[in-house]
């Protein structure tokens, strides 16, 4: 018999040699290889799941962000003026850049009431051209002046200044400057009664410097806030104030998106979170033949539990990541799509989802189990 | 036998039948209640956008250039051409009224406003607060209240046939004047009902009521421009054409469709002598908001709609997998395929049913919620989504049941009952 069989003894050995673990590894991993088309649809529940969690956070955190963005278009939402109608000190827009940091632009603007050739009153404004640009994106204009002496017309203002687009000539306090219009403005609003020169010709030939700095502060309602209580600090002997059209505009329609964000967001991880319990708990309710068969063998009540939820959790652990992954995908595919530009990853989502996930397989895994505990394995195993 | 089969598959397993209820009916609600939000939400924000305040600028057809700096205006009030005050209601008389939300006339007099210490030259804006207004047989209420949302008052707003005004909140601390004080304008003695700030050139100026601008101009009747906030439809190529290039069909589409540039059209027939012009910066960044939102809305909607079919049919599958045994008794018993699918199919078309009418209720009544919870109006579910709904629900509810059903059937009944398969 000693010498029976060398094969029997070295599977002897090597279960013996093999870690205590193995056995609650093997039935765990065994389980999902052997069911694996339960496993695959209570797995594909749970990266559902996971996925469309992992993408709801995501975009909740940066749509906002990217609509921000969008809502900079609208043009300035803090203006600099002059205490009391009192000129800027002339550094001001070195100060004020200096305390934006790049989290925003300033436009510096100029006004003089100049005259034309008929006499006629007319407000020249000088600015930078290219941060005008930027600033404010709705003006719609023909053709930006780019060399010295082109200025550029408003719509109404044209056939005052120069009805047949030939030179004209302006005049301030006796001097006078020759302009030609390069293109024409049109905004609807005031700017179309005014002609716009580049700020250094405009200084040339007025001496008058910039009376109003607008700028779009980048951020949320409080950064703005903030930024112009710096602003107001830095700049003592100017008045900064917000833009109150714009900046409650801004938030209202942003508080709006984002609780419906938040509603629709609400609604679909529930959903998900419901139907992954309805798949898990079916799961876990048709493994009542193993639950009987290892009860029969001995097992006691606390392994068979804590097997039932290894497996559960293990579920929720592979099921959010898988989902994580995806979720990203998702997010991002829709930033590309709406806003193009991808929604950032945020890692951060990882833990609430993973726990999430897990969370909720555990409970699916509770509820049937403990309807099973309170049934004889015999009655299981017979199959009533 | 095969109604029986049916019924009496429901009335033993009420657990399982009541899962995988819950799923379609989740699903069908989240669904719904995502098609009506994403629908409803472009004429829900294009309201918020409002907020913005006018997007359509009304002035004299002839007028003159404005002179004007930071909100005072530098030339001779009396310059230039005016609207008659008159011709108003009739905007509401347009193709597109009932786009049309409201409308603001403005009337800026230079004048001096004198206090118990002294007098200065202030800029008086005469305007609407909420002025009730009649056209044919509609009456409507409009003016700043409406179309200027963030103007705030410490105070009351005056009336708009009284005597009373506001003064911009720079002005007043200027003059040291508060709500409740008299003050006279152009020798005639009216009273503060509040104090005015917006955050703009009005700070610095009176607001009266249109009449009181009038007198003081001496122009009963005379309106300077008219602010005009109109819900629109995003700017496309149609839009940006010339009218006067269009032929005959396009130009009526153009005409019906809500564009900024046709209700602008429709406000120069109906004012007469008048020019209607776009405030861009308000009306062109609309557009792009209001397209972003709504594209982020549908894309969630999809990614919703996708995600409850996907859960739909995994707890489907769960759900026939588990009846493994009784397929294999059925066949067993000499039942074909077709009748086992054919039982099968017929309790998910029931399932689906079922789930998706209580499923399509509670998804209009969430809908309904979320409508009152954040945009304080009404999201109203459009009948014609019912069918749509219920469609799509059997549809997923099949697909999701056919590949678990298909696998059922091809079990050989010899295994199903031994319990290996």
């Amino acid at each position: 018999m000693s010498a029976s069989s060398p094969i029997t003894t070295s599977v002897v050995e090597r279960r013996a040699r093999a870690p205590h673990t193995s056995m609650f590894l093997r039935m765990l991993v065994r389980a999902a290889v052997l069911r694996r088309g339960r496993a695959a649809s209570a797995l594909l529940a749970m990266v559902v799941a996971a996925a469309v969690a992992t993408a709801m956070m995501n975009l909740y955190v940066d749509v906002q962000a990217k609509l921000r963005k969008e809502f900079r278009s609208y043009g300035a939402n803090v203006v600099i003026i002059g205490k009391d109608g009192a000129s800027l000190p002339p550094n001001v827009l070195e100060q004020a850049e200096k305390t934006l940091v790049g989290r925003g632009m300033a436009v510096p603007f100029a006004y003089v009431v100049a005259r034309t050739t008929d006499g006629q009153s007319i407000v020249v404004v000088g600015t930078d051209f290219e941060r005008v640009q930027k600033l404010n994106r709705w003006w719609s204009v023909s053709a930006w002046p780019s060399a010295s002496g082109q200025a550029l017309v408003g719509m109404r203002a044209m056939p005052v200044v120069s009805p047949d687009r030939k030179p004209f000539d302006l005049t301030f306090q006796g001097h006078i400057i020759h302009l030609t219009a390069t293109g024409t403005l049109q905004t609807g609003a005031s700017e179309d009664s005014r002609v716009y020169l580049p700020t250094n010709e405009f200084v040339g030939w007025t001496g008058v410097s910039p009376s109003t700095i607008e700028i779009a502060a980048n951020g949320s309602a409080e950064e703005v806030n903030s930024m112009v209580g710096r602003l107001s600090e830095a700049l003592p002997s100017a008045e900064v104030r917000p833009v109150r059209q714009i900046v409650e505009g801004e938030a209202r329609v942003l508080g709006k998106t984002r609780a419906t964000l938040y509603a629709a967001a609400i609604l679909i991880i529930l959903t998900a979170a419901l139907c992954v319990l309805a798949t898990l708990t079916g799961w876990v309710f048709d493994r009542r033949r193993d639950f009987a068969i290892m009860k029969a063998l001995g097992a006691s009540e606390g392994l068979v539990s804590g097997f039932f939820a290894a497996e559960a959790a293990a579920l929720g652990a592979v099921g959010a990541t898988l989902g994580f992954l995806l979720g990203i995908g998702i997010a991002a595919w829709i930033g590309r799509a709406n806003f193009n530009a991808p929604v950032v990853p945020r890692f951060s989502v990882f833990p609430v989802v993973l726990a999430g996930s897990i969370g909720v397989a555990l409970l699916s895994a509770v509820v049937p189990m403990s309807l099973l505990r309170r049934v004889q394995p015999a009655i299981i195993l017979k199959g009533e | 036998m095969f109604a029986r089969l049916l019924y009496e598959s429901f009335r033993r397993q009420k657990r399982r039948k009541l899962l995988a209820g819950i799923a379609v009916t989740l699903g069908v609600a989240v669904a719904t209640a995502m098609i009506a939000v994403a629908t409803d939400i472009g004429d829900k924000i294009n309201r918020e956008l409002r907020s913005y305040g006018a997007n359509l600028l009304v002035t004299p057809q002839e007028d003159t250039i404005d002179v004007e700096i930071g909100g005072v205006n530098l030339k001779p009030p009396s310059d230039g051409n005016f609207l008659s005050e008159g011709d108003l209601p009739k905007i509401k008389g347009t193709f597109w009224r009932h786009n049309i939300l409201g409308f603001s006339p403005m009337l800026p007099v230079n004048t001096s406003v004198g206090t118990a210490a002294h007098a200065q030259d202030v800029t008086v804006l005469g305007t609407y607060f909420a002025k009730k207004l009649v056209f044919g047989k509609e009456q409507f209420t409009t003016g700043v209240e409406n179309t200027h949302p963030w103007w705030k008052v410490d105070g009351s707003w005056p009336g708009d046939d009284g005597d009373d005004l506001l003064v911009g909140e720079h002005l007043a601390r200027k003059l040291g004047l508060r709500t409740g004080a008299m003050i006279s304008l152009a020798g005639e003695g009216h009273r503060i009902a509040g104090i005015l700030s917006t955050g703009g050139a009005e700070d610095d100026q009176v607001i009266t009521p249109l009449h009181v601008a009038q007198q003081i101009l001496h122009r009963p009747d005379a309106v300077r421009r008219v602010y005009v906030s109109a819900l629109t439809k995003p700017e496309d190529a149609l839009a940006r054409r010339d009218p006067k290039s269009m032929s005959g069909e396009v130009w009526d589409r153009w005409y019906c469709s809500p564009y900024v540039q046709s209700i602008a059209y429709q406000l120069q027939e109906a004012i007469p002598h008048s020019h209607a012009e776009q405030i861009r910066q308000v009306a062109q960044n609309e557009g792009t908001v209001l397209s972003r939102i709504k594209g982020l809305m549908l894309l969630i909607t999809l990614a919703a709609l996708f995600a409850s079919a996907l859960a739909v049919s995994a707890a489907m599958a769960t759900a026939i997998f588990e009846r493994r045994r009784e397929v294999g008794l059925m066949k067993a018993l000499g039942a074909g395929n077709f009748a086992v699918a054919a039982l099968f199919f017929a309790e998910s078309t029931l399932l689906a049913f079922l789930g998706g009418l209580v499923g399509f209720f509670s998804g209009s009544w969430l809908a309904h919620r979320i409508g009152r919870s954040i945009f304080d109006s009404q999201i109203t579910v459009q009948p014609v989504l019912f069918p749509v709904i219920m469609v799509i629900a059997i549809i997923v509810t099949f697909a999701g049941s056919a590949a678990a059903i298909r696998r059922a059937v091809r079990f050989d009944p010899v295994f199903a009952l031994r319990g290996d398969a």
